[in-house]
């Protein structure tokens, strides 16, 4: 007996149930706190403010919390919500060159002034799995160094005392958002910069690995990378004075890219720059080699059809949120659309004699 | 629920949805870029029409959503309940009753009146994508009517398979200016685009785009004088309603392959149902416990 498919409402609201129950688990283990995730899950928590474009370590550990772990789906509940948020005004541009770093290094020279910080990093780690965290572990106190208190000069700018780095003066006008305006073509460079530092770390990443294996080389070096905390300044009107309020963790990569000159420029060393939430220089170093890569028309650089190249490409398809959403939606019903591709198989196959061969066949 | 505002939108947002609006009916089919918001479902899930529906909404509406025709699929209860929840606005199945719809895929069968305002979901908006995939490409195609692209897949499709292969989401031409995506609705319903009384929204969230169709609008689907357009359907009657003339969903019912044919459009076929008109194999099956 059929009926039609009825009782959409229940099957959501028990499907729901169903979800909050699977997300909570076993219930004889301990609940995870938000707190927990935003100390534990630190780089999850830096990714999900990243790409969720709101810098709150609670709310961002709070959508980890709620989505599971899966990350995209966190970075989306941060999005829908940072949308509703009213807008008070837009800070000053943070400065990096005052930056409280926890790690900075150069891969360019051996030694710079401020000193390389190697810091928090996984990089020198023998990828061992750590049988002692399966139990529980305390942390000996890692050693303490005074903070040097010198000043941390950015190594391209030093590169720009001789003039070998392309100058990159601020122009003074306010960049464009992508949240508040439809994203139009051509991109100018600080929209193409938005995009990428709200884009999927894993886009992002393998674009930037294509144009190490060739596509749309740029021969980059890691002029510097710096991690730590810089203060956001905001000009209250209602005061006349401009105050502190408050300071987020960034990452910040510049990268030095060989450059043998064009028929417009002469030969110096280019920039290309990755600045993210948090501490994610993986991000960071891939986002400053695909911002390289794109402005290959600025510097009057061959387009050598790579994709890392392609500013529509790499913008259009960057977001993961977009990008889950459209893919996943396909499984939503359409049988509409393939009742209609049903009667025209059907009529192209009586058109080319199909069944009757297949009647033969048999 | 008082911590968001009408229909969820703040007013800023809808006010420059409005304004996409009012420039999409001044150009018929012309797609306006519109700072789509992130909204709390998906990409994909309908996030365009919802943004468009939540502009329109005043307290006074009645508002029916539908997807493939039915007001009970997941989707369209789940955006029901989402407008109730945020905008508190009277809700219908029935068409006639409703002064906005929101469609997924599907055109009501029933005639729709002036006044009414039917909302599209729309997931690619450019008819020249699948042609050409660049943005800044098809913009110019539209500025320039370099239309002859369409015109040579159309006439590819004919020399190959003696039709054209297309489907659903079949292109038109409005106002005889623009080519349209009237989105993937089946080409059953392209003739009722045209000439419709009510008007007609089409939001695309995720591609950041709105565009209409006003009412009585001169909406054209493209074909040659030799190979004219034809509204294709499952050639059945509804086994529930007998309809003729409605669009059918095909239903496997059993392991042997046994279909049966009913009407897409729920509200269409419970109307001729309650009304006394009965299909092949609705007989045994309306017995009311």
């Amino acid at each position: 007996m059929y009926v039609a498919v009825k009782g959409g409402e229940r099957a959501i609201e028990a499907a729901h149930a169903f979800l909050a129950e699977e997300r909570r688990g076993d219930t004889s283990i301990a609940e995870l706190s938000v707190a927990q995730i935003r100390e534990q899950l630190k780089l999850a928590v830096n990714r999900v403010m990243a790409e969720g474009s709101l810098y709150d370590p609670d709310l961002a550990a709070l959508a980890i919390k709620q989505a599971r772990g899966d990350l995209i789906e966190a970075v989306f509940l941060i999005r829908a919500y940072r949308t509703t948020l009213p807008r008070f005004g837009a800070s000053h541009p943070i400065e990096t060159d005052d930056m409280a770093a926890i790690r900075r290094i150069s891969a360019t020279f051996k030694d710079i002034p401020g000193g390389q910080v190697l810091g928090p990093t996984f990089d020198y780690t023998h990828r061992l799995l750590d049988f002692k965290l399966a139990a529980e572990g305390d942390v000996p106190e890692a050693p303490q160094a005074t903070p040097s208190g010198d000043a941390l000069p950015h190594v391209t700018a030093l590169l720009g005392q001789d003039g070998l780095i392309e100058a990159s003066p601020d122009s003074g006008a306010e960049p464009p958002d992508l949240t508040r305006n439809p994203l139009e073509l051509p991109a100018e460079r600080a929209l193409r910069l938005q995009a990428l530092t709200r884009g999927d770390e894993g886009f992002i990443l393998s674009l930037a690995y294509s144009t190490q294996r060739g596509y749309g080389r740029t021969h980059a070096f890691v002029g510097e990378l710096r991690i730590g905390m810089v203060d956001v300044a905001f000009d209250m009107p209602e005061l006349g004075l401009t105050i502190s309020i408050g300071e987020v963790e960034v990452s910040e990569c510049e990268s030095v890219n060989q450059f043998k000159g064009s028929k417009t420029e002469p030969p110096q060393f280019t920039r290309g720059y990755g600045l993210v939430f948090g501490q994610s220089e993986r991000k960071a170093i891939s986002m400053s080699l695909v911002d390289r890569a794109l402005r290959w028309q600025e510097l009057g650089e061959d387009n050598s059809g790579a994709p890392a190249q392609d500013a529509e490409f790499v913008l259009w398809h960057a977001d993961n949120v977009q990008a889950t959403g459209f893919l996943e939606h396909i499984k939503l019903p359409h049988y509409v659309d393939f009742q209609a591709e049903l009667e025209l198989i059907r009529k192209l196959r009586r058109e080319a004699g199909a069944d009757t061969l297949q009647e033969a066949a048999e | 629920m008082s911590d968001y505002n009408f229909a969820y939108l703040d007013e800023d947002t809808k006010r420059m949805i409005r304004r996409a609006l009012l420039k999409a009916v001044a150009i018929p089919g012309y797609q306006v870029p519109f700072a789509s918001r992130e909204m709390p479902m998906p990409y994909g899930w309908g996030t365009g029409g919802v943004q468009v529906t939540a502009a329109c909404l005043v307290p006074e509406d009645v508002l029916k959503v539908i997807d493939q025709g039915s007001d009970d699929t997941t989707n369209a209860v789940s955006i029901r309940k989402f407008f109730v929840k945020t905008s508190g606005v009277a809700v219908t199945e029935t068409t006639t009753e409703a002064t906005v719809i929101q469609t997924r895929h599907r055109i009501p069968e029933q005639a729709l009146h002036e006044g009414q305002i039917l909302v599209y979901q729309v997931p690619i908006p450019e008819p020249l994508r699948f042609l050409e995939p660049r943005e800044t490409e098809t913009r110019k195609m539209h500025e320039l009517q370099e239309y002859g692209l369409m015109h040579v897949k159309l006439y590819e499709d004919i020399a190959r398979h003696g039709t054209i292969a297309t489907s659903y989401a079949y292109p038109v031409k409005v106002e005889g200016r623009y080519i349209m995506d009237p989105s993937p609705i089946p080409k059953f319903d392209n003739p009722k685009l045209g000439g419709n009384a009510a008007l007609q929204l089409f939001g695309a969230g995720r591609e950041q785009r709105i565009y209409a169709v006003p009412p009585y609008s001169d909406v054209v689907s493209l074909d040659f004088d030799d190979h004219p357009f034809v509204a294709g359907k499952a050639p059945h009657d509804c086994d529930l309603c007998g309809a003729a003339d409605s669009y059918l969903d095909e239903v496997i019912t059993d392991d042997q392959g046994t279909r049966m044919y009913v009407c897409s459009d729920t509200d269409f076929c419970a109307t001729r149902r309650t009304a006394g008109h009965v299909g092949r194999l609705a007989a045994p099956y309306e017995v009311t416990p």
